[in-house]
């Protein structure tokens, strides 16, 4: 592998996923982060004596859309059993979990990394269990605080086969299944209240070797940069070590982000013997058919299938460079990761690069449900307003619907990014309706205003976007946001000069009052229509459209040679 | 009783009190309540008299009645008999006592066990030992102890049990009163404090059928809050409050005698051989069969109920409730003082070999291997079934030994319950019936029937109970007197 010839990483996760349900797994007390502790534990969470588990449907029925999201197994009867050790944050003395027989067994993934490339990763299996409570050490002088609000929270915990050979493929296939939860409903996806977190265990051995290294497990990790960072300090110290005649030993170790280092476990955890054993508390869980099938009907679109249609649908995948000339002006104003991209497709005849970036967005677009859900609300806010004025709906179909998708993506992935990553924001936070976005873009679109400009107005409606009393963007309909951003154009006088007549006016004026330049251009220099752009663009106060501008310059500067 | 009330001849108040008054004069010598509380009993008494008045009672509304310390109640302390829980208010009340209260019923307390319901004596409780109200110097049997002797010197008509391996159905026995083990499931165990989830099952001992059934009507039925609580529905059970236990209709039962429980019969062979002869005489049909595996039920019932009561007392450790350490040096220190302190010797004993059974390398060989025995029992049974409508065995090996006189021999104490123990790991209902005397102590006689099968178990009790008058026979109580 790279770094370390000769070597091989083998790495696996285990990803303890939070369902997102309204009550408990096996009590009626709300499922809920940030409550003042120990007001969410009800007698079953506390363990007291004589109460009793009831398996709540949620959980189970989640477990079971995950397990139909990866093509997996589902259990017809699975068991819940108990693994017992002392904690003090943990009630009963035992977590009820599963262990022989999971409710999903085994499954696959496709996981999409960063360069375009895919692999496949196995999931050997998913199981339902309770979380703990938490342990507080911090709080009291001498002493540790105990918040049980957690205790009984469901889990899904999804272990992966050995299947990933390096860091970036390990953090990829965390967020893909991050994203993939999102997509189902059914884990808000939080990292930071660590609604998702992830253990890697990872080991290495000589490139062409068969048998496993020994590994080591990081436990707790809760992003995905913290992944592939823990990982990479992990094959490095492992391989180190073997290089030096040193063992790998069998153990957990904690990431600390701040040295970026790994370090073994400190005490409760040497070699537990939990004792499983089926609860007998709790019969076996019989899925039916029936049930199955009912959550099977519900299922939402899933990521992957969404990024195709996208591909297909908005002509992600198929735009052609002569289409290009229209998509520059939102292409310019992108983030400087995307607008590099984007630069790179006018290199001619190059179909991979052509396609990879067009997937890259469409990878961009559809990682987050809520941002693919805005994007699709945006082309949609523009295509109803140009159906409204053409009247009789797209002439150019296809390729009008891919300009005007790829005009969105460009503002949703740069622009509006870059305004909520400012203010910490996700998207389904973001303030700025969509109708509001897609009407700035069919100004953009029919040329009223130039991509910069609209960068202007972007800002003035972001700083004005009005977010109703429950902190979502004010009812935006498409006709009131046209009205709002016309009316912003006019008031800031920022339509483009698109007219003929007016902007003739002004190239003619600015030919005149450099004669020498004029001169220079007719005298084959033609380097100097660039001055030609930068003048009048100025005098227009930057509202003159580009394109026109250039066309009449031509004429103007042309006209002037025959004249001579 | 319940017709006195009805017909007003006298009021819930005069029967509480008249029970708080015999309870004041007996139980210093018997010990069986953990906890009385005279005030509660009253205010329940009282709102019982107003029901009765507005004809909007039931037929259990005004009795009263004392449950097993291993019942939650909301607001009375709960200790199970032990010092883990001395000081242990729950916070709410088990399903089956919730039923009995809303159905008008008066809590007098809470009665005396073995520790955890782990014992065979009520000798292993915190609170001291109850004595049997034939003989003080005898044991009342285990764990429901504290339950069979407040029945048999008649301080209450009827008192809950639980039983885990015996624990109704033996200290019936031996106190002379009639106890119900019902099928698994038929009462909800939620907020019953749990020794073993899948063997522990509520149920009743009472001054006779009737009353058992009675009571078990009130208590039966399906409980959202606990999984293993049946969905099973019995409209006769539904349908006793009015009509009563009633007759066999279905013509002469087969009763199926299984040679490997009379092997156990050190005492009162001859009285169990008077209940064959009577049901034969009342037309039933009795059969000499076999339950091959019952011999191995022993061993597997102390693997399986060591190891789920291992782990269903984890959660007495010392951080939330219960008893804790004084100056806890660390967790560990928490941990081992909290429990060495809180823990009988019995509990210690089942905790760790339920622990070694479960426990990596032990588990094949002891936990698995007790389950196989379980599924074999339940099939001997499944088999008897097919030959026979009910079984007939003794409860006990024999009458109700000495106080400590099997304290220091566990082996022997775990055998008194070789007889009750092969039902709970089928999951069977059974009845423990008065039936007669040996040496001037009671005998019981167990009848075991198929799954849900209470209506032709309470039904054959019934008929036995009105062709003898052996459950009427009480204690004679002489000792009280003395003084």
């Amino acid at each position: 592998m790279s770094g370390h010839p000769g070597w091989e990483a083998v790495i696996g996760l285990e990803i303890h996923v939070q369902l997102a349900t309204r009550s408990k797994i096996f009590s009626a007390a709300a499922n809920r982060f940030g409550e003042p502790p120990n007001t969410l534990a009800c007698p079953v969470d506390l363990g007291l004596p004589g109460v009793l588990p009831v398996p709540n449907e949620a959980p189970v029925g989640m477990a079971v859309r995950f397990g139909l999201a990866i093509d997996a197994e589902i259990r017809p009867k699975s068991h819940f059993e108990r693994k017992n050790y002392f904690y003090p944050d943990l009630p009963k003395g035992y977590q009820i979990s599963q262990f022989e027989r999971p409710v999903v067994g085994a499954g696959r993934l496709q996981v999409r990394l960063d360069d375009g490339e895919a692999i496949e990763v196995g999931i050997v299996r998913a199981h339902l269990e309770e979380d703990a409570g938490k342990s507080i050490h911090d709080a009291y002088e001498g002493a540790t605080g105990i918040d049980l609000n957690r205790a009984g929270t469901p889990l899904l915990e999804v272990v992966t086969g050995p299947d990933m050979h390096t860091p970036e493929q390990a953090s990829a296939c965390f967020r893909q299944l991050h994203s993939l939860v999102r997509y189902l409903g059914i884990c808000d996806g939080d990292l930071s209240q660590g609604s998702m977190r992830c253990d890697v265990n990872v080991s290495v051995r000589p490139a062409g070797q068969e048998k496993l290294g020994e590994r080591a497990e990081v436990k707790n990790l809760n992003s995905f940069r913290f992944v592939e960072k823990a990982a990479h300090f992990e094959i490095d110290r492992q391989i180190d070590r073997l290089q030096r005649g040193l063992p790998v030993a069998r153990e957990t170790r904690l990431y600390d982000s701040v040295k970026d280092e790994t370090r073994p476990m400190r005490g409760k955890e040497q070699s537990n013997d939990y004792r499983y054993f089926p609860d007998p508390d709790l019969p076996p869980l019989a899925l039916g058919e029936a049930f199955i099938e009912s959550v099977r009907s519900t299922m939402p679109e899933l990521p992957w299938d969404r990024r195709r249609r996208f591909l297909e649908e908005y002509g992600l995948g198929g735009i052609t460079v002569g289409s290009r000339v229209g998509l520059m002006d939102g292409a310019s104003l992108v983030g400087k990761e995307l607008g590099k991209a984007d630069r790179t497709i006018s290199i001619p005849g190059d179909d991979r690069i052509d396609k990879t970036i067009v997937e890259y967005d469409a990878d961009r677009l559809t990682r987050d449900p809520d941002i693919a859900a805005y994007f699709e609300e945006v082309v949609d806010a523009v295509r109803r307003a140009k159906r409204a004025v053409e009247d009789g709906g797209d002439q150019d179909g296809r390729e009008a619907t891919a300009r005007q998708a790829k005009l969105a993506a460009n503002w949703i992935l740069g622009e509006l990014t870059r305004h909520l990553n400012q203010e910490g924001l996700d998207f389904a936070k973001c303030k700025l309706p969509a109708a509001a976005l897609g009407a700035l873009i069919v100004r953009i679109e029919d040329q009223t205003i130039s991509g910069k400009t609209a960068k202007i107005l972007f800002d003035a409606l972001w700083e004005g976007a009005a977010v109703g009393a429950d902190g979502r963007p004010a009812a935006g309909g498409l006709a009131d946001a046209l009205k709002l951003v016309d009316g912003m154009i006019e008031a800031r006088g920022l339509r483009q000069l698109s007219d003929s007549g007016e902007l003739k006016a002004l190239v003619a004026e600015v030919v005149a009052a450099h004669p020498q330049q004029a001169e220079q251009f007719r005298a084959g220099r033609h380097k100097v229509l660039g001055f030609f752009v930068g003048q009048v663009m100025r005098a227009s106060g930057g509202k003159a459209n580009p394109q026109q501008m250039q066309a009449l310059l031509r004429d103007a500067l042309a006209q002037g040679e025959t004249a001579a | 009783m319940a017709a006195g009330l009805v017909r007003r001849e006298w009021s819930s108040v005069e029967l509480t009190e008249a029970a708080l008054k015999r309870i004041a004069r007996l139980d210093r010598s018997l010990n069986c309540f953990i906890t009385l509380d005279a005030d509660k009993a009253l205010a329940d008494a009282r709102r019982a008299d107003q029901a009765l008045a507005m004809d909007r009672a039931t037929p259990l509304t005004g009795i009263p009645l004392a449950h097993k310390d291993i019942f939650c109640i909301e607001g009375w302390r709960t200790t199970c008999a032990s010092r883990m829980l001395a000081d242990f208010v729950a916070p709410y009340t088990a399903t089956a006592v919730a039923r009995l209260q809303e159905a008008g019923t008066v809590t007098l307390g809470k009665l005396n066990m073995d520790e955890f319901a782990m014992g065979s004596s009520t000798e292993t409780s915190f609170f001291g030992h109850t004595a049997n109200p034939w003989a003080l110097d005898r044991t009342p049997g285990g764990s429901s102890g504290g339950s069979a002797a407040c029945v048999a010197a008649g301080l209450t008509a009827a008192a809950t049990g639980t039983d885990t391996g015996g624990s109704i159905r033996q200290p019936a026995a031996f106190c002379g009163v009639t106890g119900l083990k019902p099928t698994y499931g038929r009462v909800s165990r939620y907020g019953m404090i749990a020794f073993a989830s899948s063997l522990d099952q509520a149920g009743v001992l009472a001054g006779s059928v009737e009353d058992a059934a009675l009571v078990l009507a009130c208590m039966a039925g399906l409980d959202p809050s606990d999984a293993t609580s049946s969905e099973h529905r019995d409209p006769w059970l539904e349908a006793v409050p009015r009509a009563g236990v009633g007759t066999l209709a279905d013509g002469p039962l087969t009763v199926g005698l299984a040679k490997e429980f009379f092997k156990a019969i050190v005492a009162g062979g001859e009285r169990i051989d008077e209940v064959r002869r009577t049901l034969e005489r009342l037309g039933f049909r009795c059969l000499d069969l076999s339950l091959p595996h019952i011999a191995a039920a022993m061993p597997a019932y102390y693997v399986i109920a060591g190891a789920e009561a291992s782990t269903n007392l984890s959660r007495y450790d010392g951080v939330r409730f219960g008893h804790r350490c004084a100056a806890p040096q660390s967790l560990a220190d928490l941990y081992e003082r909290s429990r060495g302190e809180g823990f009988g010797a019995e509990v210690k004993r089942r905790i760790l070999t339920g622990t070694y059974a479960l426990s990596a390398g032990y588990f094949d060989a002891y936990y698995l291997r007790a389950q196989k025995i379980r599924r074999l029992i339940a099939q001997d049974f499944a088999e008897a079934f097919k030959q026979a409508d009910l079984l007939l065995a003794p409860t006990a090996p024999g009458t109700a030994f000495r106080r400590g006189q099997l304290t220091d021999d566990p082996v022997a104490m775990y055998q008194q319950d070789a007889c009750t123990i092969p039902v709970n790991l089928a999951g069977l209902p059974a009845l423990s019936l008065p039936c007669g005397l040996a040496d001037g102590l009671p005998v019981g006689a167990q009848l075991i029937a198929n799954h849900f099968d209470e209506e032709r178990l309470l039904k054959t009790g019934a008929a036995l109970q009105q062709a003898t008058d052996w459950h009427e026979r009480r204690p004679n109580l002489g000792w009280a007197e003395a003084a």
